[in-house]
């Protein structure tokens, strides 16, 4: 029987997830909100179990004996209020479930069944309204089942067991049409050509393929884990009024790129073309550090003598658009799983997070989407819960607001590891077993590789549940623990390779360790989580926390004993190395697929596209301001002054703290911290770029930063510029070695499927070549998303801006001399590196005060890793007591940020700011041109510094002073506001939107 | 002389490192084991001076912080713990490590005067959800109570910019009923406490750390071990040099603990 235990707070005690989340629906809607909300835990065992043994668990196990109390069954409903109770579905990883099952099994040696779920007592509110708020908040029907009476099932729904025969799916005789819709109705997600090579292949085969090998092609030839569209064959061409920067016109200076007739520029491979080539011709060049680039699961580099760093940004947007707090879990979990799979498994260091929503006072959230406030509150709880409990510190991270993510929201989770040097390759050897670690396999996350790649309607929510799932963070650790014991025996390290299953599963993890040799799979050995999977569905289950390793058979005894000692889960389920290189497949020693290697890996047609570059077009379908919104221009033109625009900008949620975020994740675990997210002596201003020791007992640090331009999406060339610049000034703001610095690429586009949007892809990766190149930061890892935009009811499609998210890594020679962002003393003076120009286009202040005019901001490739450089020699000689970057917002909010962080004033003249030409005082105060530092020196070392910054133009624009203000002196209007009036603007303006306190 | 520390891991467990590396640092010798050798092995405890049940998410914390690892330790470890603590070893629990101690009959220990008892008691404290129901990561100013009995705390000064430790945690609100708490603060068993004003997680009486009567069992919300080098303060950069020449807090509470730890096995 199903006994159910509901967890109240004891009397006298608070409850304070009822509390808050009473508070969050009365920041909602004060009108509709319950006047009390109750919460209980609710968990329901099943099996038989004596009053003894009920009493037991309800007092030791489940309830606290000081501030709670237990009862059995299901307790009255009081008469104000309305129950909603909130469980998992069936088949939803439910990890507290998990734990209680453990704990049962430790304290009485019993096997029960437990799932779990939610009770809330709604006061004042009838069941329809509370059913409403718990579904707006914290129920989502795509993981939950909400009822409206207490639930007492009398038993447990278990998945039905199919028969499975193995299905030969007829293809050799289908024509162009029944070719696609077969791709379309099976999920496959694979185009004509594809379906045609594979008919082809079949057809010289003499056989018709049977499902699993289709369900493996597919997810082998998916966007998501070829990406076709970047390493495609681009017949470029540039149309209308001519662009800046012309890519035809040198054309013959980049490497794999064809100039032909016409102006068509025919680019092979357009990733191996751009981003790679830099790398490598970096490489060529002597950059000696790169130890692994673009081959495994992360970019790895030189730390030190002993010891290699590895960096990989993902992206897990579509996931996280139908269940937020789920895709943004399962999406750092995959991206450190990344990490223990790179090279011979690397140790996790550090997290990072970038997220792009839709303003919270977005007009209009279409059916389908999810509000982006809570889009954007339960990405961070899902990033909160699963980093932290693996203990890795999130320590650097944005968010991007605009509009056109309503129906996209992109979660970019990244993750940095160390490992020993001699642990950076590992490939499996003929005869290893193929060894799977950690979690079970279970229906969850069907389809995810081909899934990723599609793009969203309105009716994707109900079609793709299965592909969403909920991560168990603990399952994951455990695995990193036994993998690293593994890896550190005495005797060597255990396995000969090791990789993760991320999309595609097994089919993806083994398909790829197996590329070179060959392997044969058992899959009935795959633990399973509950009877009823087919052989296809375990093979392409994409369950989240397993690894795959390649392992010796003499080593597995070993492997065994670490296993159970670190409570881990272990299987064999098969063999590397086949005779003719093939991937076998076996159910109970039936043969159910065979493909060959080399067909499954270099079989996918890579067609010739077309990219037209329109800037005509690009500006009429992406203006980054959007005019029907009131401006905020009147309120200027209304005798504000420049420090009042200043407090606007700093409460534009792009800007403003995101302290509500940050303190929700632990970024001090491991010890490491150097330089955290928030800095100065209230920890009140932000960081460039965070700072982190990976060896405890070294002071060698590494800096991690990102940059991301996206106000300048209409020009994605000079967006993605602007990204690497952005990013390499954080990382020379704390002290990272510009001669040490490793980037990484992430593109999510809106589509590719227009010849012009593919246009706008190739310019930002054109950028990618000029911009790695002129700062010498090789690309050591990418990834893309090019399918982000969401079809409405009405059939109109929102695209998100094309979106490049650069990633970056340094050497910090000696932490111990990093420098942070506020300011230090009065009597030091404020040093400005690097000329202001005419770039209010794409700004900030742009986007608030309506312009839609103005010169977007163009790095100059000569002078941007030039003041780099000479920023840093300044740093290194100690001669900086804080540097932060003029970046989102201009000069003057990157000056309040030092001013307020510091907790000291400065008297800033802008007459003294290095300019060129007639550059006014609105874009002295506020135009984002790249390439500018800020440092806070002292007057005795300005001749120092000037000789060090050699043609690195600088002046000294401002003193600083004990007085509480930011004055402009020197102006037009004069004018001054407290330090504590611009401080609130910034911690207020990002909090207040998602019903955080400040 | 050398003296040994042990410190525990299980899945979940994740601030072991760190721990591990403060031991280090204030000059024990160190090995980090995982809790099911132990409960095999019970004895294996006897050969260390020093014990550490480092922070983190034991077996997920999905019930409540600590639960099921408590429920391990009182059913396999209490007696070699208790037997420890007797031979004078200093225990230190921060975190998740203090939300197991006192749910594993470990902390806050026998009255004055009287013995362990042989099988742990009840729990009559607790490590409640943070009033604001959410994880909080922040820096947090200390203070140290006259009259604490803590040999880990002892003589060190938390006032001024430095007397920080840094908290991170989601269930850390002190809770316990009105006798115990006088009975903790009279007997010298408070052993941090948050600043006023500081007291971000609404603990009873600003308690941030407790000891049992003998002052070696520390269990802390806080993480000394995350304050053993001043380039983890968050305002470091600012910091007065001559400051900085002096041991961290963190690490000082350590070397308190391993020079215990000598002069007993001297």
């Amino acid at each position: 029987m199903v006994h159910r235990f509901e967890i109240h707070a004891a009397s006298g005690h608070v409850d304070p997830v009822g509390e808050s989340l009473a508070r969050t629906l009365r920041q909602f809607d004060p009108d509709q909100a319950p006047t009390r909300v109750d919460h209980a835990s609710v968990y329901l065992i099943k099996g038989d179990l004596s009053a003894t043994q009920l009493d037991l668990i309800g007092r030791e196990l489940l309830s606290d004996p000081v501030t709670e109390r237990f009862e059995l069954g299901a307790s009255g409903q009081p008469s104000s209020a309305s129950t909603i109770e909130v469980h998992p579905l069936p088949g939803v990883t439910d990890p507290a479930a998990e734990s209680v099952q453990l704990a049962i099994k430790a304290i009485l040696d019993l096997d029960v069944e437990v799932r779990t779920g939610d009770r809330f007592d709604l006061y004042g509110i009838d069941s329809a309204s509370a059913r409403a708020l718990i579904e707006s908040t914290c129920a989502n029907p795509v993981v939950h089942d909400v009822h409206e009476t207490p639930y007492v099932p009398q038993s447990f729904p278990h998945g039905t067991v199919r028969t499975f025969d193995v299905r030969e799916v007829p293809l050799i005789g289908l024509g162009d049409s029944a070719l696609e819709s077969l791709s379309r109705e099976a999920h496959l997600f694979l185009d004509l050509n594809e379906m045609k090579a594979i008919q082809t292949y079949y057809a010289s085969a003499g056989r018709e393929p049977r499902e699993i090998e289709l369900e493996t092609l597919a997810q082998t030839w998916s966007e998501h884990c070829v990406h076709k569209t970047l390493k495609a064959t681009i017949d470029y061409r540039e149309v209308g009024s001519s662009s800046e920067v012309s890519i035809v016109e040198s054309a013959s200076s980049r490497p794999h790129h064809v100039a032909g007739a016409s102006g068509v520029v025919r680019i092979e491979n357009l990733l191996k073309a751009t981003v790679a080539a830099a790398t490598f011709e970096l490489i060529d060049e002597g950059i000696d550090w790169c130890l692994s680039v673009f081959v495994d699961n992360a970019g790895i580099i030189a730390f030190d003598d002993h010891h290699a760093v590895c960096f990989k940004v993902e992206t897990h947007n579509h996931p996280s658009a139908i269940e937020p707090y789920g895709g943004a879990a399962t999406g750092i979990g995959g991206c450190i799983r990344d990490i223990m799979g790179t090279g011979l498994a690397a140790r996790p260091i550090a997290a990072t997070d970038v997220f792009c929503v839709a303003r919270p006072d977005v007009a209009e959230v279409p059916t389908g989407c999810l509000h982006p406030s809570r889009v954007l509150r339960q990405v961070v709880a899902g990033v909160r819960d699963y980093g932290n409990r693996m203990g890795i510190p999130t320590v650097n991270g944005a968010v991007w607001f605009d509009d056109k993510y309503v129906g996209n929201p992109l979660v970019y989770c990244g993750c940095l590891g160390v490992m020993p040097r001699d642990a950076v390759e590992g490939s499996p050897q003929f005869g290893d077993r193929i060894i799977v670690i950690g979690g079970r396999t279970g229906r969850d996350g069907i389809h995810g590789a081909t899934f990723s790649s599609a793009e969203l309607t309105d009716s994707h929510a109900d079609e793709f549940s299965h592909a969403v799932q909920i991560g168990n963070p603990i399952v994951e650790k455990a695995a990193l623990d036994a993998i690293l014991v593994m890896r550190d025996e005495r005797g060597g390290c255990l396995f000969s390779a090791i990789t993760d299953c991320g999309a595609g599963g097994f089919s993806s993890a083994v398909g790829e360790m197996g590329e070179q040799i060959g392997a044969r799979v058992t899959l009935e050995t795959a633990p399973l989580k509950y009877a009823g999977l087919t052989p296809t569905e375990t093979w392409i289950s994409e369950a989240q926390e397993r690894m795959v390793l390649s392992v010796p058979a003499h080593n597995l005894e070993r492997l065994a004993e670490i296993c159970e000692e670190y409570q881990v889960e272990f299987s064999d389920i098969g063999e590397f190395g086949t005779e003719n290189r093939e991937l076998i497949l076996l159910h109970e020693e039936q043969e159910i697929g065979r493909l060959p290697m080399e067909f499954l890996h270099d079989g996918v047609p890579m067609p010739t596209r077309e990219a037209i570059w329109d800037p005509e077009w690009a500006r009429e379908t992406y203006h980054q301001i959007d005019v029907s919104k009131p401006s905020l221009s009147s309120e200027i033109a209304a005798g504000g002054t420049l420090l009042d625009e200043t407090k606007l900008l700093l409460s534009h949620p792009n800007i403003a703290s995101k302290a509500w975020i940050i303190r929700q994740y632990d970024h001090e675990v491991q010890g490491g911290s150097v330089v955290k997210p928030l800095v100065g002596p209230g920890e009140g201003g932000p960081s460039d770029a965070a700072v982190v020791r990976p060896i405890l007992e070294s002071s060698t640090g590494l800096a991690i930063g990102n940059g991301l331009a996206t106000g300048l999406a209409t020009e994605p060339y000079l967006m993605g510029l602007a990204a690497i610049d952005e990013c390499v000034r954080n990382l020379v703001c704390v002290g990272a070695d510009p001669e040490r610095i490793a980037i990484l690429d992430n593109f999510c586009w809106p589509g590719c499927d227009d010849p012009h949007w593919l246009g706008s892809l190739v310019r930002a990766a054109e950028a990618c070549y000029d911009g790695a190149k002129a700062y010498r930061t090789p690309f050591i890892s990418g990834k893309d998303s090019l399918n982000n935009q969401f079809t409405t009811e009405s059939g109109d499609r929102i695209r998100i801006p094309p979106t490049l998210l650069i990633s970056g890594m340094g050497i910090v020679e000696d932490s111990e001399r990093s420098v942070t962002m506020d300011l230090k003393s009065k009597g030091n003076v404020l040093l400005l590196v690097g000329f202001t120009r005419h770039h209010l286009g794409g700004s900030h202040y742009a986007a608030v005060a309506g312009l839609v005019q103005g010169d977007l901001p163009r790095v100059d490739l000569v002078e941007g890793p030039r003041n780099a450089r000479a920023v840093a020699s300044v740093i290194r000689e100690g001669l900086v007591h804080s540097a932060h970057d003029v970046s989102d917002g201009g000069l003057l909010v990157a000056v309040a940020e030092m001013a307020f962080a510091g907790d000291l004033g400065v008297q800033l003249d802008l007459n003294q700011v290095p300019v060129e030409d007639d550059v006014d005082q609105v874009e002295r105060a506020f135009s984002e041109t790249p390439s500018r530092y800020l440092l806070e020196i002292s007057p005795k070392k300005l001749s120092a510094v000037r000789k060090l910054l050699g043609d690195a133009p600088s002046a000294v624009i401002g003193k600083i002073k004990d007085s509480g203000k930011l004055e402009l002196v020197n102006n037009i209007d004069p004018c001054s506001c407290s330090l504590e009036s611009l401080r609130i603007a910034w911690a207020t303006g990002c909090n207040q939107a998602f019903g955080e306190d400040s | 002389m050398t003296v040994r520390a042990l410190v525990i891991t299980a899945p979940g467990i994740n601030c072991d490192l760190e721990l591990a590396h403060a031991f280090r640092e204030a000059g024990a010798l160190v090995d980090t084991l995982p809790l099911l050798r132990l409960v095999r092995h019970p004895g294996l405890v006897d050969g260390f001076k020093l014990i550490g049940l480092p922070g983190g998410f034991s077996y997920g914390d999905d019930i409540a912080a600590g639960r099921v690892l408590a429920t391990l330790m009182r059913k396999h470890l209490y007696a070699p713990f208790k037997e420890c603590i007797e031979r004078g070893c200093p225990i230190i629990a921060p975190c998740n490590g203090f939300q197991v101690a006192v749910q594993a009959g470990l902390l806050p220990g026998p009255y004055a005067g009287m013995n362990w008892p042989e099988e742990p008691t009840p729990p009559n404290l607790s490590l409640s959800i943070n009033l604001e129901a959410s994880f909080r990561d922040c820096w947090t100013p200390m203070e140290v109570p006259d009259n604490s009995r803590c040999i880990w705390t002892k003589g060190i000064d938390f006032s001024g910019p430095a007397g920080m430790l840094p908290c991170a945690h989601g269930e850390g609100r002190f809770v316990t009923s009105d006798p115990m708490l006088n009975h903790l603060d009279e007997a010298g068993q408070v052993a941090l406490r948050y600043q006023e004003g500081f007291n971000f997680n609404g603990s009873s009486r600003r308690i941030a750390g407790i000891c049992d009567q003998s002052g070696l069992v520390l269990g802390l919300m806080p993480h000394p071990e995350r304050f053993t080098r001043w380039s983890q303060h968050p305002a470091w950069t600012r910091l007065d040099p001559e400051l900085r020449t002096q041991a961290p807090p963190g690490l000082a509470m350590f070397r308190n603990a391993v020079e215990h730890a000598r002069a007993v096995t001297v």
